[in-house]
């Protein structure tokens, strides 16, 4: 499974082999066409970067049009990563879900949780009361396809959003999205990133991911989507041991775009080594101290 | 269609302080590479650095299949990247960049550079000579950092050196006698590389003058192939409207005309 980094998969189609991807989760998608924020958008740090893009896209029609005909071409699962537009209001989230539950898709991945747009989907993201509502109605349109809602990991109990989600009837739930961060160039006394602060992706947050994913994981029954910060087949089984019935990938592939499928067969030989036959028996067997 | 390899660093050598060029052996990127490419460069295994380093292709030596690059230490990845070794191997992904120097016949070009800007200009300086008269403008800030004047003597009809202090050659911008020369006779095409503050006014001598112009632009880079939509620049069409473009995958080149920085 791949994320947000992926755009719409045209972009790695020359070093990856897509049809050899699980699911390919698109760019986050609006019904109308978003502009992001200025430059910089984009700041390294240890073990990580920070972005805030904004979620710039070029909206639904574009992509029913132009991107998803091309993803097609692929022997891949496509689920749609959607938002409710630079508004973030539920009857955007709802129009979107209306019209993804007649495309063809197979999934669609609610972004409660992007912290680079000032307005709306943040706030429903945090509480019980706000995934609950927002999943809830986007359930109600999207009957045909499964809904899998993106939680931020700027909360203080994961588990609330977690509850809320499969409460209002969620197939699954993804964490963790970016975490909330500033990187200040010291020579300038200025935030490096346009909108001063971004998300913290990579190996930086893969603790916290896995801390969280185990959380998600013991509190909803629903199955939960691992990923931050996973770079290596390792990765994936510990998010799997800690939970997670799949991972996504996504930073990885900004720095190596053959990531992906590496990753992919990294857990094949972790599997071998380690005598295991069905990756199913990993998910949820960490033994807690 | 880029390549990501492991290329062996064939050459190293400390041009001056801070500044060093590297060659890399590649069949693949030799081949493909144009005028205005870049490479996205791995410094090394460690997380230290997440991102890869994008820097510009100086010069294409295509019978060896040996691809050059040019960088100042400004950071911890260059750091790393000038610690590499001859025989040690870089991953490299490249040619990258859909947007590359207009490269065709032209009766004169003038091409100007400024700073670490000056490097992609030698690849596109030694291309166009073979059919082209080029007269070429660079400028430093001081001596110190003046590198590559035997190079680019080698591949233009004419090289104005500058420097902001007058340390070295003529005092003053490398735009000043751009303009200069201008005035006896036009060229055809003007392409620069630079700071912002040469881009913005060889993109406003070139625009006022009417001549076409193109500006090679850097931003801060995520992936280097168009994917994350992090190098965005600010660009309008005919009719006026602005739309982020992205400098990796529809520059690193840009009209003049297009871009607003």
């Amino acid at each position: 499974m791949h994320h947000g980094t992926f755009g719409y998969g045209r972009n790695h189609k020359d070093f990856v082999d897509l049809n050899q991807l699980g699911a390919i989760i698109t760019k986050g998608t609006s019904l109308k066409p978003k502009q992001g924020n200025k430059p910089p958008r984009i700041a390294e740090t240890s073990s990580g970067m920070m972005n805030c893009i904004g979620l710039e896209n070029p909206g639904l029609e574009y992509f029913g049009a132009v991107d998803l005909p091309f993803l097609r071409q692929y022997d891949t699962k496509i689920i749609v990563n959607c938002f409710g537009g630079a508004e973030g209001t539920i009857e955007n989230y709802v129009e979107i879900c209306r019209q993804l539950n007649n495309m063809d898709v197979d999934g669609v991945e609610i972004n409660l949780s992007c912290p680079n747009v000032k307005a709306g989907c943040l706030a429903y993201g945090t509480t019980y009361e706000g995934v609950k509502e927002i999943t809830a109605a986007c359930r109600k349109v999207l009957t045909s396809k499964p809904l899998i809602v993106k939680l931020t990991p700027n909360v203080t109990d994961i588990t609330l959003p977690a509850k809320g989600a499969e409460d209002a009837g969620a197939d699954a739930i993804s964490l963790i999205n970016t975490l909330t961060a500033m990187k200040i160039d010291i020579e300038k006394r200025r935030p490096i990133l346009s909108i001063n602060t971004g998300g913290l992706s990579g190996p930086a947050i893969k603790p916290i991911a896995v801390r969280m994913v185990y959380q998600a994981a013991h509190s909803a029954k629903i199955p939960v989507m691992g990923l931050g910060g996973i770079m290596t087949g390792e990765d994936v089984i510990e998010f799997m041991m800690a939970g997670a019935t799949c991972v996504s990938v996504g930073s990885a592939n900004l720095v190596d775009p053959k990531a992906s499928v590496r990753i992919i067969e990294e857990v094949e030989d972790f599997m071998k080594s380690h005598g295991i036959d069905d990756i199913n028996t990993i998910i949820d067997s960490v033994q807690m101290n | 269609m880029p390549i990501q390899a492991d290329c062996k660093i064939v050459g190293k050598e400390k041009l001056t302080t801070g500044i060093y060029k590297f060659s890399i052996k590649s069949k693949e990127i030799a081949e493909l590479a144009k005028p205005g490419n870049f490479l996205e460069i791995k410094v090394s295994d460690s997380l230290e650095t997440f991102l890869r380093r994008p820097i510009s292709i100086y010069n294409i030596d295509r019978e060896n299949e040996v691809v050059e690059f040019i960088f100042q230490v400004k950071g911890k990845g260059t750091e790393i990247l000038a610690e590499r070794k001859i025989g040690e191997d870089l991953n490299i992904l490249g040619p990258l960049g859909n947007g590359t120097f207009s490269v065709k016949h032209y009766k004169k070009v003038a091409i100007i550079g400024g700073g670490i800007g000056i490097y992609p200009l030698y690849e596109l300086a030694k291309t166009l000579k073979e059919n082209s008269e080029v007269n070429t403008y660079l400028g430093f800030r001081n001596k110190d950092l003046v590198t590559l004047e035997e190079e680019f003597e080698e591949v233009s009809d004419k090289l104005v050196m500058t420097t902001d202090d007058g340390s070295y050659r003529e005092k003053g911008f490398a735009i000043e006698f751009l303009k200069e020369d201008c005035k006896a006779e036009k060229p055809e095409m003007i392409f620069a590389c630079g700071p912002l503050p040469m881009l913005k006014a060889v993109q406003s001598f070139g625009i006022e003058n009417e001549i076409p112009t193109e500006l090679s632009l850097e931003e801060r880079m995520g992936c280097g192939i168009g994917a994350c939509v992090g190098c965005a620049v600010l660009t309008k069409n005919k009719d006026g409207e602005e739309k982020y473009k992205y400098v990796c995958q529809h520059g690193p080149v840009f009209n003049a005309k297009e871009v607003i920085i």
